[in-house]
């Protein structure tokens, strides 16, 4: 981990209390460590219930942090107070997976972008002028503005997803599984357009996501999750083409491939790798 | 890097969007105007008492008892000489704000409460709901006569304690509504910028309760109103101020000598609790319509079919030597509209599926795939038809069979199943009673060798302690758990053709990797034809032997997985190929951004 690390989270614990008196609670996070660059894609990749929606939550302070630290540009932040959190909002931003629920129905695509931009004080006019240069940065016509969450598809909400995080220009922006309710093609377009935005802005991604194909065309580095631990941690293209953890091989090996006959060789491959575990 | 090409919005809603509108709306809403005029026209005789009444309303004259209306007494006077007309002004002020002092401080209290005890949670919620059971158990009337012999019987005390009391019903209301959104991911997002609690309340989640709780608000000024006048007419509240109650059980007591003084009370109270309630019925109709988008009622549009001229690209030819399990020849599905047109989903489809072959039926959302899945089984929804085609099965057209001839070849003959494992079985009953019931219903067997089968599927579909899951209920098992018991259920009678419905997209992919292996086995044992609904072309390429590839509503190509993978031909076939992430090419080494560690602009 070098010192010019964006984010650095070390030894992170998150419980959830269990309802009733005498309950343990479910760890979700089991001291889970993970470093972000500037302008890097860092991948968490695993399966339900192994922890990586919680480790981007923990990074928001929308998870509670039992143990270990969260920092960012060397601050700890995994206590923050309210007031804290509301000045780190200028740095850390959000795209969450679901593109329907995400955008407040009831709001206009307009009051939505301008909202973190009225907590951040930025004037009216400056607050516009900013939309219009945001719905213009993620491929979304100007006329966008006035109309309501419901007239768009689930691409073009995610679009807008976006736009609204990058309103107050973050240094860090946690992808919470931004195309997986998306179709094929939709779906293409979308990471395409969160690539280009990393190389005119300079962001850097926490990108969560379970499938090993989306998170290898964007993320330098992967992470693999298993039951609220990183199994495997290192360069992407590695991670995601030759892994050295039994469980990352099963992760490849599973998930299909396009291809009737490539398709067929990795089954058998997976076959072969659960009969020699057994 | 490809460029981005703007996307113009779907087409524009018509109907005026949001809430502001309300208001305009009830202007053109009758029932609105008439009780709201009749409102409006009771508050202002109640404000404007002062300057309406001819006399002081408890002045009486003892010479003057008892009178008919007259041009001196509009509506006559009462047992004690008062005159009707000034009582009742004055009666309907002190009665209107007693109820809007209860109905006021209920929706305060209320919603205040259920707004914290639905948005921060924690201890307070658990302790106003605790108290709020509490209060909703003890009888309101009681309350308050136990309180009038403390406090004495005034009007305001007595409806400020009732407003304590109707102050559940709205911190209910608004308890339940916050609870509903308070985890929706905009909250989140919002709480990420950094906007504050107080804001996200006003900006997020007010905007939800409002419109219940204003509906709620009219409902308990009727209770307040209605409690109250009984009240006063039991004589239980104070005599020197005129109300709707007292002036009912004054003129109650004169019944004998002047039956109609009781009807001017009697009336007024039910004007304004009749307009109140169509005016809360109004405002409700309005509000919900806001969700939905009126739509044009009349017109006489034919219901018109339309087929795409366009050809499918055809990679080879059915084989014509094996028999068609299913043939689906130019079916069209629709949804009759309001105005007589019919919106159509499926445009002519022509699919078969042999036996022993699993037909992958490949789309993108609202493309038609599941549309066309479920009319083989005759299960579209609400509103949708076969309008055109044929859906031959086994000799049969299964789109003209009868209900009832159709219940005999769902689940026998044809099985389903589904994409949510979790919402197809239900959770009141084990997992073995819902595989046994079929099984007696369809094949006739008796109860002891229904289960011994059930026992022997649950282990054929690799579940590892079948007895187990026999007993359990479905919260109790994993979700690819779940769906193995759906399978065992779908082969459980026997039956030829299986419709499965994105069978593995709701599972983890180590999971989905399972459930195909045991699809594809179970599949060469049995020897039945699958009809398989995917968006997956990893999903085809694994386990299917022909493919169909769907568009709008219509297949554009069509072939053995093989040669159509090698060499699509199709346009759209080829973009979705496109568009499938390359393998090849990972994201590549980080290169450290110019410039400060933040980087960027």
């Amino acid at each position: 981990m070098t010192n010019e690390s964006l984010l650095v989270a070390e030894n992170v614990i998150v419980d959830y209390p269990i309802k009733g008196i005498g309950n343990k609670p479910f760890r979700a996070l089991r001291e889970v460590s993970i470093d972000v660059r500037p302008g890097e894609t860092v991948g968490l990749v695993g399966e339900s219930g192994s922890g990586k929606t919680t480790l981007g939550r923990a990074v928001l302070g929308l998870a509670p942090v039992t143990g270990g630290s969260i920092r960012f540009e060397g601050k700890e932040i995994s206590k923050a107070s309210p007031r804290e959190r509301r000045a780190l909002s200028k740095d850390i931003q959000v795209v969450f997976q679901d593109p329907y629920t995400s955008l407040n129905p009831s709001l206009t695509i307009e009051q939505t972008l301008t909202e973190p931009m009225r907590v951040a004080k930025i004037s009216a006019k400056e607050a516009s002028r900013r939309v219009t240069e945001l719905l213009d940065q993620v491929g979304m016509p100007s006329n966008t503005l006035g109309r309501l969450p419901r007239e768009f598809s689930g691409g073009q909400r995610q679009r807008i997803a976006i736009a609204r995080a990058l309103a107050l220009n973050p240094k860090l922006i946690v992808c919470d599984e931004p195309v997986s309710a998306l179709d094929l093609s939709t779906q293409a377009r979308v990471l395409d357009l969160f690539r280009e935005v990393q190389e005119e802005t300079g962001v850097a991604y926490l990108f969560v996501s379970h499938d090993l194909t989306v998170v290898r065309h964007l993320s330098h580095r992967v992470a693999v999750m298993y039951q609220g631990e990183i199994v495997e941690y290192g360069d992407g293209d590695k991670v995601t083409s030759d892994p050295s953890h039994d469980y990352t091989k099963r992760l490849l090996l599973a998930s299909p491939v396009a291809d009737p006959g490539r398709q067929k060789v990795r089954r058998e491959d997976r076959r072969a790798l659960i009969d020699a575990s057994k | 890097m490809s460029e981005v090409t703007p996307i113009q919005p779907e087409e524009v809603a018509k109907e005026p969007s949001t809430g502001s509108h309300l208001v305009r709306r009830l202007l053109h809403n009758p029932v609105a105007v008439v009780t709201s005029a009749t409102l409006l026209i009771i508050i202002l005789g109640a404000v404007f008492a002062s300057y309406l009444a001819p006399y002081d309303p408890n002045n009486s004259d003892l010479q003057a008892i008892l009178q008919g209306p007259s041009s001196e007494h509009y509506l006559g006077t009462d047992g004690a000489g008062r005159d009707v007309f000034s009582r009742l002004l004055f009666a309907t002020r002190y009665s209107l704000a007693g109820a809007l002092l209860a109905m006021g401080l209920a929706a305060i209290i209320g919603v205040t409460s259920g707004l914290i005890a639905g948005y921060f949670g924690k201890w307070f919620e658990s302790f106003s709901t605790w108290v709020v059971s509490l209060v909703m158990a003890l009888p309101g009337i009681i309350v308050l006569l136990a309180a009038r012999s403390v406090i004495g019987p005034s009007l305001w005390y007595t409806m400020a304690i009732f407003g304590l009391l109707l102050s559940t019903g709205f911190h209910r209301l608004t308890h339940a509504a916050v609870m509903g959104v308070r985890n929706e991911l905009y909250v989140d997002a919002a709480r990420v910028s950094g906007v504050r609690n107080r804001s996200i309340i006003s900006r997020h989640i007010l905007s939800v309760v409002r419109a219940p709780v204003i509906i709620q608000m009219t409902i308990m000024l009727i209770v307040a109103i209605a409690l109250q006048a009984g009240l006063g007419f039991l004589g239980l509240m104070d005599n020197s101020i005129p109300t709707w109650g007292g002036m009912l059980g004054d003129a109650f007591a004169k019944l004998y000598q002047d039956p109609q003084g009781i009807l001017w009370p009697a009336l007024t109270i039910g004007i304004t609790a009749m307009a109140l309630a169509l005016f809360g019925n109004a405002l409700r109709d309005e509000v919900e319509r806001s969700a939905t988008p009126k739509k044009a009622a009349t017109g006489t549009k034919a219901a018109e079919i339309v087929l795409s001229d366009v050809p499918t690209v055809i990679h080879q030819p059915a084989d014509a030597d094996r028999e068609d399990l299913l043939r689906i020849d130019g079916l069209v599905v629709g949804y009759d509209q309001p105005d007589g047109s019919l919106k159509q989903v499926v445009s002519g489809v022509d699919i078969s599926v042999k036996k022993g072959e699993i037909h992958g039926l490949i789309g993108e959302s609202g493309s038609g795939k599941t549309q066309t899945a479920f009319s083989v089984l005759r299960l579209l929804p609400h509103g949708g038809r076969i309008a055109a085609g044929t859906v031959h099965f086994d000799g049969q057209n299964l789109a003209t069979l009868s209900e009832s001839e159709m219940r005999k070849v769902r689940g026998a003959r044809i099985s389903y199943i589904p994409q949510e494992p979790m919402s197809n079985l239900d959770p009141s009953f084990t997992i073995g009673s819902q595989l046994v019931e079929p099984m007696r219903k369809a094949m006739g067997m008796s109860k002891a060798a229904a289960k011994a089968r059930a026992l022997e599927l649950l282990d054929r579909v690799g579940i590892p302690d079948p007895k187990r899951t026999f007993k359990s209920y479905p919260h109790q098992v994993s979700g690819g758990m779940a769906q193995r018991v759906l399978i065992a259920g779908a082969i459980s009678c026997e039956a030829d053709l299986i419709i499965a419905d994105e069978p593995t997209t709701a599972l983890d992919v180590t999971v989905q990797a399972d459930i195909l292996d045991l699809l594809r086995s179970l599949q060469r044992e049995l020897n039945v034809g699958i009809l398989l609904v995917t968006h997956n072309f990893g999903v085809v390429a694994d386990i299917c032997d022909w493919v169909s590839v769907m568009q709008d509503g219509r297949i554009v190509e069509t072939g053995p997985v093989g040669a159509l993978f090698a060499n699509p031909r199709d346009e759209y076939t080829k973009s979705l190929f496109s568009a499938i992430l390359d393998e090849e090419h990972a994201r590549g080494a980080y290169v450290a951004p110019a410039g400060t560690a933040a980087g960027g602009k």
